[in-house]
């Protein structure tokens, strides 16, 4: 009787926020979760969810707009999505603290398109992407201990300081960067499918760019090479609309990415749903495995600009950018989602928040780089050469 | 059936590697070579044994430089065909090994390494089916199949790309250009991803590949097909680069950068490919960063590589016959310097003559001449003297083309002035 009265009581939050947009679809489940396990992070009963936005697709068929998942599942994606949108926004404060130098590209408001992915493959899938990669080297089993320390340049960073924030890169498991020159990653996307496909390893490289670089040349070689040689790769096309500061329709002629590999089928996904994303990366990923390439557009958004030294708003208007948090932040559909459902409270999510944010508070970490790290890592095997400084007096080293 | 008393020179002057030079250089090592030999001898032969590089048996040139002497017992001597063609060689040696032409050479070791290891394949336009462009992967397509010969479409740029982004996770590639000027192309992918990844990974990654092709001025080829990349391939951190000339070397440096984790660049030249010379029938493996004694000698020392070392032999003809004795050195590794060999040699000779192929502006020879006049100035009696090809995009017409790649009359005119000093 109690229970009844409690769940009365959540429709009726549910019937006032249903008055939004984000939740007329997710108010439609198929089937409801069966509460009987104490704890919402272990409840691997399956939900359906139906997507809002459909899918709009190219020589091929869509996927289905319902996806299951779980209740575990979903807590985890608002956990590492918060981390997630911690982590960057530290990163923003320490670089305004100038700890942080150079470029940085946050990842803020993108969130949905990592967290999806991941749930869609495994560690034998690679990734690789371009500079905007702290969140992917997050989702790919970083920690952000070691992203902090490579964004301050310490040594105990996961490029040993050497790389920063562009350079990032986890090699056990299948992250292959971390990539600054825009469009370069896309090759190395084919090269990665190539050698699964030449040792016949079961899985697909996803490679990611954005719509920045989505016209460049090397972009359609890959895709050629990929289209021709049948490579188990998915181009993702993360496209926040923007690239650098020009707008989409003012740098490209056809903005409709998924449509540009052509002869290689492809699907626009709305990327701030993670669930629509995870479903999209499954289809693409059986695709991959069995047919060949395969293009995804996410329609995602970021809230920084292009990078710190980049305001963000000569560009674009401040009510564009507080729209799409207002409306459809990835992180907040996932709350409204988890609180509609009951899965948790709105004391269970604070908690989250707040040990989120006491992990991203505690990797501000404290060692200083190691200037014996300089010249490491040239080569692979040591050459003994001899390196100087620029007057030959103060700086003579060997080449280890 | 070597004759004793050859082998009984030999094994005298060659208990490691690195005697060679002691074969030359009269008295102990000064500051300046020391502290290059402490940095660089001993760590190259400890890394080379560390990194495999085992030879089989060990083959020395018939003046004593060559590869990794593991064991000095089984010492053979291989005659030089280039540089002593006309002298019948002093060795019974020289009707043992087989002969071939250089891009033979290469296929042979290219072969070799391909048997030896399933995750070496070759990626190029027109290598497989096609057989390459210079036929040095004729016949392998039939053999090993199209994914590990890759008949890629007219993009450099990916297919580099393709091939490092291999490489990454362990595969062995061999990027073929079809002419080492297309390279330019893909400079972003060779400089960036190839030469850096290992660095801005922190070591995670290393990028095994190979980038091989022919450069070089040929016979009118048209400026845009005559160019020498390794001018603009020296400055990039993390690139080995090596050059070679004869199919002996070809061969035996085609094998060590495919077993290198670096990578290397293997820099083939266009009119090179039909150079004939007899081969050991034993696998052998030459070092990477070695530079090879041509020809030893009192008064001069030459440095090249490449097809100016067949120039610069020619050149020593004329030399000879007038009563010059210099010493010829193909340093082969471009990057790094052999600057141990050079140095010795230097030491010895007390001038230096580059003659490449590069442009004069930033070429190979513009950094040596830097390097040995840091290192060596002391035991310099001239200035350096360097011979390169002319500032200008190679022209088509013969003449005007020969007149901008250094020729012999040139080479001789350079050494006779150097030795007045």
């Amino acid at each position: 009787m109690a229970s009844q009265l409690l769940r009365r009581a959540g429709k009726l939050i549910n019937v006032s926020a249903s008055a939004t947009k984000n939740l007329a679809s997710s108010l439609a489940p198929i089937s409801q979760a069966n509460r009987s396990f104490a704890s919402a992070a272990e409840d691997t009963n399956p939900i359906t969810i139906e997507i809002a936005v459909p899918y709009k697709a190219h020589k091929c068929e869509p996927p289905s707009l319902l996806a299951t998942t779980t209740p575990q599942e979903l807590v985890q994606f608002f956990k590492t999505m918060f981390l997630m949108r911690r982590m960057e926004i530290a990163a923003d404060s320490l670089y305004k603290s100038k700890f942080i130098r150079g470029f940085c590209h946050l990842y803020d408001g993108q969130e949905a398109v990592c967290v999806g992915m991941e749930a869609a493959l495994t560690k034998t899938d690679c990734i690789v992407t371009a500079y905007r990669d702290h969140c992917i080297h997050l989702g790919r089993g970083g920690t952000v201990k070691e992203i902090m320390s490579e964004l301050m340049g310490r040594k105990d960073g996961c490029s040993l300081g050497k790389g920063g924030s562009m350079h990032m890169y986890k090699k056990e498991n299948n992250f292959y960067g971390g990539n600054g020159i825009v469009g370069a990653q896309t090759p190395l996307g084919a090269g990665l499918a190539f050698a699964q496909k030449y040792s016949k390893v079961e899985g697909v490289t996803l490679a990611m760019y954005g719509d920045g670089a989505a016209n460049q040349g090397q972009l359609f070689e890959a895709m050629n090479i990929a289209a021709l040689w049948d490579l188990p790769v998915i181009f993702v096309c993360e496209n926040n609309h923007y690239g650098m500061g020009t707008a989409e329709w003012r740098s490209a002629k056809s903005p409709e990415y998924y449509r540009r590999g052509d002869y290689v089928p492809g699907l626009k996904v709305d990327g701030m749903d993670a669930l629509a994303v995870k479903q999209a990366v499954k289809y693409a990923k059986e695709y991959a495995l069995t047919k060949g390439a395969f293009v995804l557009e996410m329609d995602t958004y970021r809230y920084h600009g292009h990078s710190m030294s980049d305001p963000g708003s000569t560009y674009r208007t401040r009510d564009e950018i507080s729209g799409v948090r207002q409306e459809r932040d990835p992180i907040e559909r996932i709350r409204k989602l988890l609180l509609a459902k009951e899965i948790v409270t709105v004391a269970d999510l604070k908690n989250m928040e707040k040990e989120a944010k006491k992990e991203v508070d505690d990797a501000v970490a404290q060692a200083k780089p190691d200037p014996s790290e300089l010249l490491s890592h040239i080569y692979v095997k040591g050459l003994g050469t001899e390196v100087f400084g620029p007057d030959r007096k103060e700086f003579t080293a060997v080449l280890p | 059936m070597e004759s004793t008393a050859l082998l009984q020179k030999v094994t005298a002057g060659m208990a490691f590697r690195g005697t060679p030079a002691s074969l030359l250089s009269s008295s102990s090592a000064s500051s300046h070579v020391a502290r290059i030999k402490l940095g660089s001898r001993s760590v190259i032969r400890a890394v080379s044994r560390l990194s495999g590089l085992t030879v089989k048996a060990t083959h020395l040139n018939a003046y004593g430089f060559g590869t990794m002497p593991h064991n000095s017992t089984a010492l053979k001597t291989v005659n030089k065909a280039v540089a002593v063609k006309t002298e019948t060689g002093s060795t019974a040696t020289a009707q043992q090994g087989h002969e071939l032409l250089l891009f033979e050479a290469l296929r042979e070791g290219l072969e070799e390494e391909m048997e030896r290891d399933p995750t070496v394949c070759v990626i190029g336009e027109d290598v497989g089916h096609y057989g390459g462009s210079y036929k040095v992967t004729k016949g392998m397509a039939e053999k090993f199949g199209d994914l590990r010969l890759l008949d890629t479409p007219i993009a450099e740029n990916s297919f580099t790309g393709m091939a490092i982004g291999a490489a990454m996770t362990g595969l062995r590639p061999i990027v073929e250009g079809m002419n080492m000027g297309f390279l330019l192309l893909a400079f972003n992918q060779i400089a960036n991803n190839c030469g850096m990844l290992h660095y801005t990974s922190g070591g995670q990654f290393t990028i095994p590949i190979v980038i091989r092709g022919p450069g070089g001025v040929g016979k009118q080829l048209g400026a845009e097909h005559s160019q020498r990349l390794e001018s603009y391939f020296q400055s990039v951190p993390g690139l080995q680069m090596v050059a070679c000339s004869t199919p002996y070397n070809a061969k035996g440096l085609m094998k060590a950068a495919i077993r290198s984790e670096n990578p290397v660049i293997l820099f083939e030249h266009v009119l090179l490919y039909n150079l004939k010379e007899r081969i050991p029938d034993e696998e052998y493996v030459l070092c990477l960063e070695e530079a090879e004694l041509v020809r030893p000698g009192q008064d001069i020392t030459i440095l090249t590589y490449s097809r100016m070392r067949h120039h610069v032999l020619q050149a020593v003809k004329t030399l000879v016959s007038k009563g010059y004795d210099p010493e010829v050195i193909d340093i082969r590794s471009l990057k790094p310097f052999d600057l141990f060999a050079i140095g010795n040699s230097v030491k010895k000779t007390h001038k230096v003559l580059i003659v490449e192929e590069c442009m004069r502006t930033g070429g190979i020879g513009a950094s040596l001449r830097a390097a040995i006049m840091e290192n060596f100035f002391d035991e310099l009696d001239a200035p350096i003297g360097c011979l390169s090809s002319q500032d200008v995009p190679t022209p088509y017409a013969g003449p005007l083309e020969d007149l901008t790649v250094v020729q012999p009359p040139q080479i001789v005119f350079a050494v006779e002035q150097l030795c007045k000093h």
